[in-house]
């Protein structure tokens, strides 16, 4: 039988305010217990919420970037459920009336073709504390510092059908957030994560099948290995002749499998109904355009405008534009090139530089962009000196390498080393007289037809000159001086 | 002269900045009241004597100074509901029997700021549900009028301290009636603020949606001076409205001439006590004298408050009330077994029936395949009531009727029937769904009890009402009765 894998993402995004949703504590992660939370975070008696202005702006920004709808007029709920780290007893959410309905995303499939996936609705929560279990002797520790953190949860259609397209549309949201400045997009430290609800059906069913919503995966990487063992969990399953029930489940990153944690029948009935403690948020055109005209460009627009100035693949521009950071050093890259006047410095050998050797030397060390060792400036003179023939391209990745361990310039790199290359015409031929001189057979053989062996002369002579000479000089040398 | 414990905010005012009498004075004198009568009464769940005396100090120190405002140095007392810095506050539950809040509600600290001395916290229903004060952790409190009857709930302790001198004003909050169905049973005078006119910060939430912090005095004059003092926009409120505070005093004397008034038809249609129907009868007579213009109005939906209320009221507390759940304050069971056991026994053994009852109603109104049908519905009927009081508001400028079905009723006679108690609410809850003020003043005494009239106005029309409540105490004298053996 041929199977379908349904997906669907809820998205949760700390956002990156400085105080609380509805009080007026910090939300710095990683602070001592309970040292970031006052008497409205512990639902003392008597206090209430204030809503935080700053976390609507970043919702409606966040609505508007994906041109989704921003509802004028959206509404707090209280969701009901009893537990330690949520102290009031309730949730503050939205229920009925999300501040943003709507909208879309584009994602790139492996394939290179663009899938448009629908974003249901995006709304404003806080989030809950946390239960601490280890090194209490038994005891249960609850940590308040995270309770009442604004979270927007972002609720995508069942429009996935790969774990790998959850991934792309997991990490296009990361992107947008991140461009948007409305969140760090942390996951290790829980400030970007998701819940999967995934279902497989009979290819060409049109009738969904039964779901299991994956909680709290935070990593791109269990994303994928959490929602492909649950397909392969629930196909074994029905091909077994048994059904898949609606449940919540735990992925258990140690041992690669997803287990069970509550039934339908267990859920909880939350008992939604809108909080009177707060007013409906209300929000008209003229606020709307305030917070359009401060969005910045967007990574599709960015990337669509890298492929027309730079003449970019959509795959480069793509890659370019995962982060804004990464989009700004290649353009400060390119923008450095004045300072070079008369060396035309190719924008699509500079991309490949800062996706290929630099983001392989990010990634080994791991270091962001936006800390690399080698600033923009001085990779836009390391190109130069390709392009003005001072150094090889080939020598270029080991100049590279040196300026990020020591620090230094490409310029002063390639003096010390002596990397400068060859394109004395001279000294390319006595490097070539003697390649011949010491190979008489090959020379003899290339003579007699045997064109292959150019490459060999080619390496030799490369070798004789300790890689410095200018290959194309070189080649053209040793192309004359082979045929006699 | 006047005992200093018969005066009036207005008159003790007068004597405070004249220095004819200190704070301190005035406190101990009030002090010794409360001491004396705290065992009849039960008034009080906790009295403050020392703080007092020593806030009392500090008044007479500004006074002297000349930096002093009017309300400076007076005596008041606080229904246990509102938050008190380092002091208990109990709101009447055992679930609170030992709690003390680490800050002050936003009425108590602009009462404090303006000079008020607390007395100590008055007793009430627990969690402010209840119509009698029988419902108290703390036990009932008895009407001064006859120490057998109970004193109207739920502010009953406000009531029953204002009406025996105890205190010349104390703070209530009304969530269907707590302010002036005991101020009706006890004589005295009752004042609902709009919806959102006082801050409901530190107020501890019963139904936020109907819950309004306001006063319980002995006359509306009184009411005035001590509104403006703690009304007004709180940021740390978010349904607190707004809008510049008035001088309420100012507009006391205003005269009725023209004033439309209109009489609830639905109010004197069932049930009323015939003598309380004479009474408030008499007392509109009274303002017409004066040139007020009556008409009869009606609401149609009015007759639908208490079912409404009783669905919305438990709803909004079976969520308010979760955070109760003995995990960072109040009441602990011993021994938790597990979570669900510290839940269940703290939260079992911490509230008490009246509670319990409205948790459940309310849990069950909210849940899945009833929200329609209880909650919804609700909130649609609620919005009817509005908009009769809206429609009667086009025509007249107050609404008058009773505030109460009866006079003071006997203690145990109605607790083993919560929906004959409930009902105990009729006429007042209606100015609570549409979030409307609302004053209850004394108009006559049946049976040597207090009978009661009660006025509604339109949103922040609290000017309008003291204006009325205050032109006919200055053509009556029941607002100026004391129970017998406490003038």
């Amino acid at each position: 039988m041929q199977w379908e894998t349904v997906i669907g993402l809820e998205i949760h995004a700390q956002l990156a305010t400085r105080s609380k949703i509805f009080s007026g504590s910090a939300t710095a992660y990683g602070a001592p217990p309970n040292t970031q939370a006052n008497l409205v975070d512990l639902a003392y008696p008597g206090v209430l919420p204030v809503l935080n202005a700053e976390a609507v702006r970043m919702a409606v920004k966040f609505g508007l970037a994906i041109n989704a709808r921003i509802t004028r007029r959206s509404v707090f709920a209280r969701k009901n459920y009893f537990y330690p780290d949520l102290p009031k007893g309730y949730q503050i959410s939205q229920y009925e009336l999300p501040i943003v309905s709507g909208g879309a995303v584009d994602i790139m499939l492996d394939d290179g073709t663009v899938k448009r996936i629908d974003v249901t609705r995006a709304h404003l929560e806080e989030d809950a504390g946390k239960s601490l279990h280890e090194g209490l002797g038994g005891l249960t520790g609850v940590d308040l510092n995270r309770a009442g953190t604004p979270l927007i949860e972002i609720v995508s259609e069942p429009a996935m059908r790969s774990a790998r397209e959850a991934v792309a549309y997991l990490k296009k949201i990361h992107t947008l957030v991140r461009y948007l400045s409305i969140c760090d997009g942390n996951m290790q430290e829980g400030s970007f994560r998701c819940d999967a609800n995934v279902s497989v059906r009979t290819h060409g069913a049109e009738k969904l099948g039964t779901r299991a919503e994956i909680k709290n995966l935070n990593s791109f990487r269990f994303v994928e290995k959490a929602i492909n063992y649950e397909v392969g969990r629930q196909i074994e399953l029905l091909e077994g002749g048994g059904q898949v029930v609606q449940e919540t489940r735990l992925y258990d990153a140690d041992r690669d499998e997803t287990r069970s944690m509550r039934s339908k029948e267990e859920a909880n009935d939350y008992r939604y109904f809108p909080d009177p403690d707060l007013l409906p948020v209300e929000i008209d055109q003229l606020y709307i355009d305030s917070v359009c005209a401060s969005l910045p460009e967007l990574p599709d627009q960015k990337a669509q405008r890298l492929r027309k100035d730079y003449g970019l693949s959509a795959y480069d521009a793509g890659v370019l534009t995962a982060s804004a950071e990464l989009a700004d050093y290649y353009e400060t890259v390119l923008e450095k090139a004045a300072d070079f006047p008369g060396i035309a410095i190719s924008p699509k050998h500079a991309a490949n530089t800062v996706i290929g050797e630099l983001a392989g030397l990010l990634n080994r060390d791991g270091i962001e962009i936006s800390d690399s060792r080698v600033p923009p400036a001085a990779l836009t003179t390391l190109l130069a000196r390709i392009e003005d023939n001072t150094i090889s391209g080939k020598i270029a990745k080991d100049v590279l390498e040196a300026m990020w361990e020591e620090g230094k310039d490409a310029d002063s790199i390639i003096k010390d080393r002596g990397w400068r290359q060859i394109t004395d015409e001279s000294a390319i031929e006595a490097a070539i007289d003697a390649v011949m001189a010491a190979n008489p057979t090959q020379l003899a053989q290339y003579r007699s037809g045997k064109d292959k062996l150019f490459g060999f002369f080619v390496g030799q002579a490369m070798k004789a000159t300790q890689g410095k000479a200018n290959p194309a000089r070189l080649n053209e040398l040793l192309k004359k001086k082979l045929s006699g | 002269m006047s005992a200093l414990h018969d005066k009036s905010v207005a008159e003790l005012s007068a004597a405070l900045q004249a220095r004819q009498v200190s704070s301190v004075e005035v406190t101990r004198a009030f002090l010794d009241r409360v001491e004396r009568h705290q065992a009849g009464l039960n008034a009080f769940i906790s009295i403050s004597a020392e703080a007092a005396l020593a806030e009392a100090a500090q008044a007479d120190l500004r006074l002297g100074r000349k930096d002093a405002g009017p309300l400076t140095g007076i005596p008041i007392a606080h229904k246990d509901i509102f938050c008190t810095r380092g002091e208990k506050t109990t709101c009447g539950s055992r679930m609170l029997a030992n709690f003390v809040s680490p800050y002050d509600a936003t009425v108590v600290e602009r009462l404090r700021g303006a000079g008020l001395v607390m007395l100590g916290k008055t007793n009430m229903d627990e969690f402010a549900m209840g119509s009698s004060n029988e419902t108290s952790f703390f036990g009932p409190v008895h009407n001064p009028w006859d120490l057998k009857r109970v004193p109207g709930g739920s502010s009953g302790g406000s009531a029953a301290a204002v009406a025996a001198r105890l205190a010349p004003a104390a703070t209530a909050t009304d969530t269907g009636g707590s302010i002036r169905q005991p101020a009706a049973l006890c004589g005295v005078t009752g004042l609902k603020p709009t919806y959102g006119r006082v801050s409901r910060f530190g107020m501890i939430a019963f139904a936020s949606s109907l819950d309004q912090g306001g006063l319980i005095t002995r006359s509306a004059e009184d009411a005035a001076l001590l509104l403006g003092a703690m009304a007004g926009f709180d940021e740390r409120d978010s349904t607190s409205v707004e809008l510049p505070v008035p001088d309420y005093s100012a507009a006391l004397g205003q005269p009725l001439k023209g004033l439309r008034i209109g009489v609830l038809k639905e109010f004197f249609d069932t049930g009323l006590d015939a003598e309380i129907e004479q009474h408030i009868r008499a007392a509109i007579e009274l303002l017409r004298a004066q040139g007020a213009v009556v008409k009869d109005v009606s609401l149609p939906n009015l007759p639908l408050s208490v079912p409404t209320y009783y669905v919305v009221a438990p709803a909004e507390c079976s969520s308010n009330l979760a955070r109760f759940d003995g995990v960072r304050y109040g009441y602990r069971c011993d021994n938790p077994r597990d979570l669900l056991d510290l839940y269940t026994r703290s939260r079992g053994e911490g509230f008490g029936a009246e509670v319990k009852r409205r948790i459940m109603t309310g849990t069950y109104v909210l849940s899945a395949g009833y929200y329609d049908a209880f909650y919804l519905k609700a909130q649609r009927v609620r919005q009817l009531i509005s908009n009769d009081f809206e429609r009667a508001f086009h025509e007249v400028d107050v609404v008058i009727g009773p505030t109460t079905p009866t006079t003071a009723f006997e203690l145990g006679a109605k607790t083993a029937d919560p929906v004959t108690m409930y009902l105990n609410d009729i006429y007042t809850i209606g100015a609570n769904l549409a979030g409307l003020p609302a004053i209850s003043l004394p108009c006559g005494i049946s049976h040597g009890l207090p009978t009661s009239m009660q006025i509604i106005g339109p949103h922040f029309g609290e000017e309008r009402l003291l204006n009325v409540a205050h032109r006919y105490q200055l053509e009556s004298d029941w607002h100026r009765r004391a129970p017998p053996g406490y003038a």
